[in-house]
């Protein structure tokens, strides 16, 4: 960070502190990187769940109870509204990070990129649910 | 001119890495957030017992399982780290050897841990 460093002739540097809050498009950008924490945090709630498992017994049902307290119920409301949010981005954003996709000669719109991948991910929810849904007690 | 450097970047492996977990999340993710999260601990449409340790281990020793929880955990901490290495640049903490290390380093080991679940839960 060599620019940063104290310089004698104290030039001028436009302060970039909050630079995001005055645009309704950059302000919907940090919402969406900040998903990436939200996918992070559930990672971390897997995983500590599989070292519990591994542990034995008594510490997966430790981990369970954890799950049930209504501040972790309370968290994942949360993060199921921000993962909803990371998906709805990630497939509204995708026309622009996958490389154009051409249909007999033709481009494949924006909106039809994001609506086969919004249908893609309600596919999944459902047969993934209703896979969990079936398992016999 | 300058020299062009043989050396790869290794850019692409974690873009694709970003790019994979992305995509993963972006399908997997409210559903399991709801029926791991929500569902199932609060008995919620479905049965608290779907999440029994019996139950649990059994998926855990299925090497198939062990592949979807590898996938998610993995995949997931990746994408985050990332995205989150990248966004740091806008919050004004500029790329470097410690920014990169904080968020790769953090994915790498809970890579490992993973790893290490996987195989110490049993076969």
């Amino acid at each position: 960070m060599k620019d940063m460093q104290p310089d004698a002739r104290r030039p001028y540097v436009r302060p970039m502190e909050g630079w995001w809050r005055k645009n309704p498009f950059f302000v919907r950008y940090m919402a969406r990187e900040l998903t990436a924490l939200v996918v992070a945090a559930y990672a971390f709630v897997l995983l500590i769940g599989l070292l519990c498992l591994a542990q034995g017994e008594a510490a997966y049902n430790g981990w369970l109870a954890v799950l049930r307290h209504p501040v972790s119920l309370s968290l994942h409301a949360v993060g199921l509204v921000a993962m909803a949010y990371h998906t709805w981005t990630w497939f509204e954003i995708m026309p622009k990070t996958m490389p154009p996709i051409v249909v007999h000669g033709k481009r494949v719109a924006g909106h039809v990129v994001t609506a086969v991948g919004v249908a893609a991910a309600i596919g999944v929810t459902l047969v993934l649910f209703l896979a969990v849904w079936g398992i016999k007690p | 001119m300058r020299k062009h450097s043989n050396a790869r970047s290794n850019a692409p492996i974690f873009w694709a890495l970003f790019g994979a977990g992305g995509m993963l999340s972006a399908l997997t993710g409210p559903v399991l957030v709801f029926m791991t999260g929500i569902a199932i601990p609060a008995g919620f449409l479905l049965s608290p017992d779907l999440m029994s340790y019996p139950r649990m281990l059994g998926f855990a020793q299925n090497f198939i399982g062990k592949l979807c929880i590898l996938a998610v955990v993995v995949l997931f901490l990746w994408h985050a780290a990332h995205r989150v290495f990248k966004s740091l640049h806008d919050v004004g903490i500029h790329p470097g050897p410690a920014s990169k290390l904080a968020c790769y380093g953090t994915a790498f080991a809970g890579s490992m841990l993973a790893v290490y679940g996987v195989v110490a839960v049993g076969f």
